[in-house]
């Protein structure tokens, strides 16, 4: 399903952050991504199931979550931090900011897919350890 | 023993909260008071296993510990030899520490940014292009009547914005919520949104549009259109009448402004839009600052050099150039070859493909916590907690200046960033030969 793609600051983010980027806590507020309940059900995805996320820059499978923030149909939201990364846009035309926001992206059910943790993903952007 | 201490500044979010209550048995925190939930978070955790209490050295791709002593001669060293070294942070740590990288940044003749690169810095463009009709919080808790939050989520991200500061807040003039209007825009129905007298949908991306459509209704313009930026007209023209029938407006904007299309044309839109209402009643415009002393990195980098972040040094002289001397864009570019980041986690959120350029580099982190840059760094300096382990000044998101305290003494060992970075920048001064001017 072809979507926008936001990322932002969440209550539950800043608590983890503050918890240790490291925890539990972190991990599981962090690498989420919160969708529109009516497109869940279009793409036949329960809250807790794994879902991927494409963009022109990259891919990353995260927990799907049930948005307490709807109806914002064809609009998925992704916690700052490492997981994001993985598929935000670093081009800044010119102004220092890269496109943390509005990302066009396309979002799957990915049920078997494993997520990555911090390590892993910091891993795969090295390319090795 | 046991003692409180009162009126502690928070050392969380630009809202800067001066209001904490610190209850302290035998040297260690026991109780606070008047804290939100990320704050709380921060005083429960803030000594917790990821807390580091020894520097380290990485070789052959293992951490060993070190001697304070060691680790800033080997930072010194790395930064010393490097051509074009670029120092990021600056916005978990004190107006000092800021200070005093400053001038390490124009010893070493390389770049110097901050976390406003990445969250505010199109605001501050679009400042220098429109320029700003401001105010004080206290100003807004006394007098607003209509407040706007546009691209923000204050209560995920302020979480105490609102109550002390705004629609919950007892003002002099203004003192119950229904003396005042709550607007809010954002792309999704936020937690703030949820409180809002009237919530505003923008399409992703379209706030630029929606701006513009809001200045042509204000000037009496007709929009020839059903809807703008998936807003329907008539609800911007009922905006509109709102905004321009306030005493006293205030809009606040986040970061749903700064990142998306447009940038800082998103902020000249916003600013222009606040300067068109002063012409029909008082309008004010802020930024909701993030990090707690990211305004004072502003401030202080604004003193020494000229510029709010982003200078470059290599040509002798401060040089600002966003887009290109950001840091954003030099990691993209893979241009510099050794960073110095100081309270930041710049691994854990900046694109991939800036990431990979640090991951190649000498990194050399002060910070007092295990996070994912300190990972990929060579060298890790620990650090005493700014307004718990160390007192220093912070300004908060509307440029008030505060003094965060001293409450409890820190890991043995452990200096202020400010400490830290004064070391790191007579070794530097040192090793190339530049002491007697220092001294």
């Amino acid at each position: 399903m072809k979507v926008k793609l936001i990322t932002g600051r969440s209550l539950q983010q800043g608590v983890g952050k503050e918890a240790g980027k490291f925890s539990q806590e972190y991990f599981n507020n962090v690498a989420i991504c919160e969708l529109d309940p009516n497109d869940m059900e279009a793409l036949n995805i329960s809250p807790g199931e794994n879902v991927m996320v494409k963009t022109k820059f990259g891919e990353v499978v995260l927990k799907a979550v049930k948005s307490a923030h709807s109806p914002h149909k064809g609009i998925i939201f992704i916690p700052y931090g490492p997981w994001a990364n993985l598929v935000i846009d670093p081009e800044t035309h010119g102004s220092g900011m890269p496109n943390f926001k509005g990302i066009e992206a396309e979002v799957f059910p990915a049920k078997g897919e494993k997520i990555l943790t911090l390590i892993e993903v910091l891993e795969k952007i090295s390319g090795g350890k | 023993m046991e003692e409180t201490i009162h009126n502690v500044v928070c050392t969380v979010c630009g809202c800067c909260c001066d209001d904490l209550e610190v209850k302290i048995k035998d040297g260690r925190i026991v109780e606070v008071k008047n804290a939100c939930a990320v704050s709380l978070s921060k005083f429960q955790n803030y000594n917790n296993e990821e807390r580091i209490v020894k520097p380290m050295i990485k070789k052959n791709g293992e951490f060993k510990e070190c001697s304070f002593e060691e680790a800033i001669k080997e930072a010194s060293i790395i930064l010393a030899e490097s051509e074009y070294p670029l120092i990021y942070g600056l916005s978990l740590t004190t107006t000092e520490a800021i200070s005093k990288a400053v001038e390490l940044a124009e010893a070493l003749g390389g770049v110097i940014d901050n976390t406003t690169s990445v969250c505010h810095g199109p605001s501050l463009i679009g400042v220098h292009d429109i320029g700003v009709v401001t105010c004080t919080l206290g100003e807004v808790k006394n007098r607003a009547d209509l407040i706007i939050y546009w691209g923000s989520n204050p209560v995920f991200s302020h979480p105490r914005h609102l109550t002390r500061y705004t629609v919950f807040s007892k003002g002099k003039f203004r003192k119950e919520r229904k003396e005042r209007k709550l607007i809010v825009v954002d792309v999704r129905r936020t937690a703030t949104a949820k409180m809002a007298d009237i919530f505003i949908q923008v399409a992703p991306n379209q706030d630029y549009e929606l701006l513009s459509a809001l200045r042509m209704a204000i000037k009496g313009e007709e929009i020839y259109l059903d809807e703008v930026a998936g807003v329907p007209v008539n609800k911007i023209e009922e905006l509109a009448d709102l905004m321009v029938s306030c005493e006293f407006g205030i809009l606040f904007f986040g970061l749903g402004l700064t990142m998306s299309l447009g940038k800082s044309r998103n902020i000249d839109a916003a600013l222009s839009l606040v300067r068109d209402l002063n012409e029909k009643t008082k309008f004010l415009i802020m930024p909701m600052r993030g990090h707690y002393n990211v305004t004072g990195a502003n401030e202080a980098i604004a003193w020494q050099t000229g510029y709010p972040f982003a200078v470059d040094f290599s040509q002798g002289y401060p040089r600002y150039n966003p887009g290109e001397t950001t840091i954003i864009d030099i990691l993209n570019r893979g241009e510099c070859d050794a960073a110095l980041i100081i309270g930041s986690d710049p691994a854990a959120h900046f694109p991939v493909s800036a990431i990979k350029h640090l991951t190649k580099i000498p990194v050399i982190i002060i910070d007092p916590h295990k996070n994912a840059t300190t990972l990929i760094s060579k060298v890790v300096i620990p650090t005493a907690i700014t307004g718990i382990e160390a007192e220093g000044t912070v300004y908060r998101m509307d440029g008030v200046p505060l003094e965060c305290k001293k409450l409890v003494e820190p890991p043995s060992g452990l200096k202020s960033d400010e400490e830290i970075l004064t070391e790191i920048l007579m070794s530097v001064k040192k090793l190339k030969g530049e002491e007697k001017l220092y001294e």
